[in-house]
């Protein structure tokens, strides 16, 4: 009986999924191909690599390098982009000094309490502040942007597909629209359609190609390194941000990596010593031609 | 426990005499995972992965129990709590991660586990009761993976939260009430979360009650084995401890050398980066998809986009939208029927010629490809292999299996476990002669 009515149910459902497949396949055949080819998909990019010295298993954080994208975050990024999850005290771990800490946090206004009427007011950051908004609320930051809210920053790196090299690739990845090709194939040629509507700006690092931040960094020397730096480019500029917002998704990347390979080979070591045992146990009982030996 | 030759718990100590009499637990533990359980002595290694998922479950409770403490379910907090136990939290990365991707392991295991089970034939009297109750397992689980993937509040978190609960307001009259109550709103917020918190929290034990029957219920028959012949006799069985505590040592070094690759080298691999997104309800993500150890269930929801309705007219008798929600329920608990479905007397896959094809050839692939489309846009050609694909699962189950188990003609079964392990001893009159083997 069970098996009565499991195969008429197994046939219903099946049916149905052939059906749904049928009615699939028609509108393939009427249309001639399996899914429309958009813009979006056909001249999106994947990312190009940074290189960052925090890549892979081996990976070290290039402390010179995260204290200049920390200065293309605050003296660029910073106007739009808030940085919620970071602290100032955090910046400790780019090799800043103690005083050097206290010296960033005080130079960014955080909001405060007035002690003496209790209205709200600002005052200068302390260490065991986080990074301020630079808009009051979601309201005031879409209104200052053509509606589009600056997202925060502080795990972009992990909230995109391969996040750094993204980073990096977007701020550089700003083309002209009419002229943009790839094999030789113009977008505006493949997709005559395809628009870059106004306050929105291409590029093909982007998910849907327009995106509605201008191009932050536009110049080379738009911001001035210290002595002994590498000129500061768009790509140079754009390569130690991507590097900064590496660290500021995952503080604790290349911690886990060091921990990761000492907890790895001691791992492996365990591992041969109980393969070890377990054939030591077993050799007692292992099948032999003739009668088996006792234990 | 359950042969009469098994060895019986003989305290030597004391104080162990002492505790015996007063409280038998060493001797409970003795005869459930020591010297005092008799096992076939012909296991390979996919009877590595109960012991493992067991060694997951106190991995994902343990985890589980110390993030709670630094986590805070409420939908303004949620987020950036989670994000505090990653940076301030002593070592709260790594718990994290641990968890996470503990989750990950702990179904990559069952679903071997389960696949064993289903070349093996381990759900055939007399292990009903043992493959019930690792369904029942399954299903709670599936409910607190599904609970905890929201916990984060990141956007995949949220929208999965509104597309699961959503299913239940496929069903026709009470669904919309129905998920409005499971919701506790109109939309996953702060009453949800707060919800699915608590039964985050409580399902891991319900899991670790519904593990002691299901190892309570694998004893009284004892542990299947590749031949699937029965232990006839103390000759084809070998004491777990230390045989199989040895064996499971040696796997267990191997899936966590797996899993640390995993956590410390590509902790983010199996998760989604929008979820590194704080949710937010005025925002859809591109795409929505579940952790991918729902693939293949939502593979088999999204596959079913026609309605039912009478051809030619516009008369619906279900919904497409129910229709995929019946059929994911349906391919999970059609797994409870499993053992009068498939009422061929041999079990083991490797004495069922044609079982054997269907599986390699018919299950497997339809699986991979399930498990492929569920992770994919919802485009084509995703969704019409899925459709093929859960066609051809349905019918596996249900069609396939209880035809094969009624045609087929399984191949000679060996006289023993001990006869396929040691191979035939010709000298021997058929089951006699056949000195025990010494252990």
């Amino acid at each position: 009986m069970i098996r009565l009515f499991g195969i008429l149910i197994g046939l219903f459902f099946a049916v149905m999924a052939l059906w749904a497949f049928g009615t699939g396949l028609g509108t393939v055949i009427s249309d001639g191909q399996l899914k429309e080819a958009t813009a979006e998909h056909e001249f999106h990019l994947h990312p190009r690599d940074a290189e960052l010295a925090s890549d892979g298993a081996f990976g070290k954080w290039d402390l010179a390098q995260l204290q200049r994208g920390f200065q293309v975050y605050k003296e660029v990024c910073s106007a739009c982009h808030s940085l919620k999850f970071v602290a100032f005290r955090d910046l400790a771990a780019l090799g800043y000094s103690e005083a050097e800490v206290k010296a960033i946090a005080a130079g960014f206004q955080v909001p405060g309490v007035d002690p003496n009427t209790g209205e709200a007011t600002t005052r200068p950051g302390l260490p065991t502040d986080y990074f301020p908004s630079p808009y009051p609320n979601a309201v005031a930051a879409a209104a200052a942007n053509n509606n589009a809210i600056p997202p925060d920053l502080s795990l972009m790196t992990k909230a995109r597909h391969d996040g750094s090299n993204y980073v990096y690739s977007l701020l550089t990845g700003y083309r002209n629209v009419d002229t943009f090709s790839i094999d030789g194939k113009k977008v505006k040629e493949e997709f005559p359609e395809f628009a870059t509507p106004p306050n929105t700006h291409f590029n093909p690092y982007f998910a849907n190609l327009n995106i509605a931040m201008a191009p932050p960094l536009t110049a080379d020397g738009q911001v001035t390194y210290a002595e002994g730096q590498p000129a500061p480019t768009v790509d140079q500029m754009a390569r130690d941000v991507a590097a900064f917002l590496t660290w500021t998704a995952e503080p604790k990347k290349v911690k886990r990596t060091q921990v990761g390979w000492p907890v790895l080979g001691f791992l492996l070591f365990a591992t041969i010593l109980a393969w070890m045992a377990k054939n030591q146990v077993w050799a007692a009982i292992k099948p032999k031609k003739a009668k088996v030996v006792q234990g | 426990m359950s042969f009469p030759w098994a060895q019986q718990y003989q305290p030597v100590n004391p104080f162990m005499r002492w505790m015996d009499e007063k409280l038998p637990l060493p001797r409970l533990v003795y005869n459930a995972i020591g010297g005092g359980y008799p096992v076939p002595r012909n296991l390979n290694y996919m009877w590595n992965f109960g012991v493992l998922a067991g060694f997951c479950l106190v991995l994902q409770i343990v985890t589980g129990i110390v993030l709670a403490m630094h986590y805070a379910s409420n939908a303004t907090v949620a987020f950036a709590s989670t994000e505090h136990i990653m940076r301030d939290v002593n070592w709260g990365w790594m718990l994290r991660y641990a968890h996470a991707n503990g989750a990950s392991a702990f179904f990559a295991v069952i679903y071997l586990h389960i696949f064993r089970g289903f070349f093996y034939s381990s759900y055939k009297a007399p292990r009903e009761m043992v493959w019930l109750l690792g369904v029942t397992i399954f299903l709670l689980m599936m409910a607190t993976g599904f609970m905890g993937y929201v916990l984060p509040w990141g956007q995949m978190s949220f929208w999965g939260a509104k597309v699961i609960t959503g299913l239940f307001g496929a069903i026709p009259v009470v669904g919309e009430p129905i998920q409005i109550w499971l919701l506790g709103g109109y939309a996953p917020d702060n009453a949800a979360l707060n919800r699915f918190f608590s039964l985050h929290y409580l399902l891991p034990f319900v899991i670790a009650g519904a593990v002691i029957l299901h190892i309570w219920a694998l004893h009284l028959t004892g542990s299947s084995n590749p031949t699937g012949v029965e232990v006839k006799g103390e000759s084809d069985t070998i004491p777990f401890h230390p045989y199989y505590t040895a064996k499971d040592g040696f796997g267990l070094g191997v899936f966590l050398l797996i899993y640390c690759a995993v956590l410390f080298f590509g902790p983010n691999m199996f998760g989604h980066p929008d979820n590194y997104i704080e949710a937010n309800p005025l925002s859809t993500p591109a795409h929505i998809v579940p952790e991918w150890y729902f693939w293949p269930f939502y593979a088999i929801l999204r596959a079913f986009t026609v309605d039912l309705h009478i051809p030619f007219t516009s008369i619906v008798i279900i919904e497409a939208k129910l229709l995929g929600v019946l059929a994911m329920f349906s391919a999970i608990l059609l797994w409870f029927f499993l053992p009068w479905l498939d009422k061929g007397p041999v079990r083991s896959g490797h004495y069922r010629p044609l079982f054997r094809k269907f599986f390699w050839f018919g299950l497997i692939p339809a699986m991979l490809v399930l498990f492929w489309c569920g992770g994919a846009p919802a485009e084509e050609p995703y969704v019409m292999l899925s459709q093929i694909a859960t066609a051809y699962y349905f019918l596996h189950f249900l069609v396939v299996l209880p035809i094969v188990s009624m045609i087929e003609r399984p191949e000679p079964l060996p006289y023993s476990i001990t006869e396929a392990v040691l191979g035939e001893d010709k000298d021997a009159v058929l089951g006699e002669n056949a000195e025990p083997v010494g252990v």
